[in-house]
């Protein structure tokens, strides 16, 4: 299990496929489902453009809360692997904002462990997006609905 | 006691501060603490608070040494 805060861009495919030949090379032969959730900053909101992002966190509970939703989420489905990236700091559109890859032996597993994982993320973790709009800022108040 | 209060995000900015200590022998909960911070106004429904990076609710209790958070709903993903 791996969980990463980022302030620089990054490419989750290669992320990926860099974790799935360097960390489950032991695990050959045992998963058969990878799923995988990438958030990527849209240039849009509540009818507004949007120019950038801010990224805030809590550092160090941003990591254990993400650790704990993992954890519950292992308890419930039987998961090898699990990556987390998540970006912080300054984000522009097109820019990818978080990353969730899970491998198991089948299907539902690797599925519903992903979707339950970035429903707990958005409700739980410690983030707070700045939109940075064609005049001045404003905090985001809530998640979309998905 | 002393306890090391932070704020995040619009809250943060709202406050004017990152972070304060704050020393009391009258505070024994989270809303105690929020209220001495904030000239005995109620804290807001919809605030999340955090003692030593962990969720309560408001009714918790806090130690001497405990760094609690308060911030407004989460964002991220």
């Amino acid at each position: 299990m791996r969980i990463e805060l980022r302030e620089s861009p990054f490419d989750p495919y290669a992320e990926v496929s860099r974790f799935q030949s360097e960390l489950l090379a032991p695990h050959t032969g045992q998963y058969g489902a990878t799923s995988l959730f990438v958030g990527t900053m849209r240039d849009f909101n509540e009818g507004d453009t949007v120019e950038k992002l801010w990224l805030e966190h809590y550092p160090g509970m941003t990591e254990r809360e993400l650790a704990r939703i993992l954890d519950e989420a292992a308890e419930r489905w039987p998961f090898l692997e699990a990556l987390v990236i998540h970006r912080f700091g300054a984000i522009e559109p097109g820019e990818n904002i978080v990353l969730i890859a899970i491998w198991s032996a089948h299907r539902s597993a690797s599925m519903e462990a992903t979707r339950h994982i970035i429903e707990a993320l958005k409700h739980r973790a410690p983030f707070w997006k700045r939109e940075t709009l064609a005049q001045g800022y404003r905090w985001v108040e809530k998640n979309t609905a998905g | 006691m002393s306890i090391r209060v932070r704020y995040f995000a619009s809250l943060r900015e709202k406050m004017g501060r990152t972070e304060e200590d704050v020393s009391s022998e009258d505070i024994s909960t989270v809303t105690d603490l929020w209220k001495a911070v904030n000239e005995g106004r109620p804290m807001p429904d919809h605030l999340l608070c955090a003692v030593n990076m962990e969720y309560v609710d408001a009714n918790s209790t806090v130690n001497d040494g405990d760094e609690v958070a308060f911030f407004p709903p989460v964002t991220g993903g």
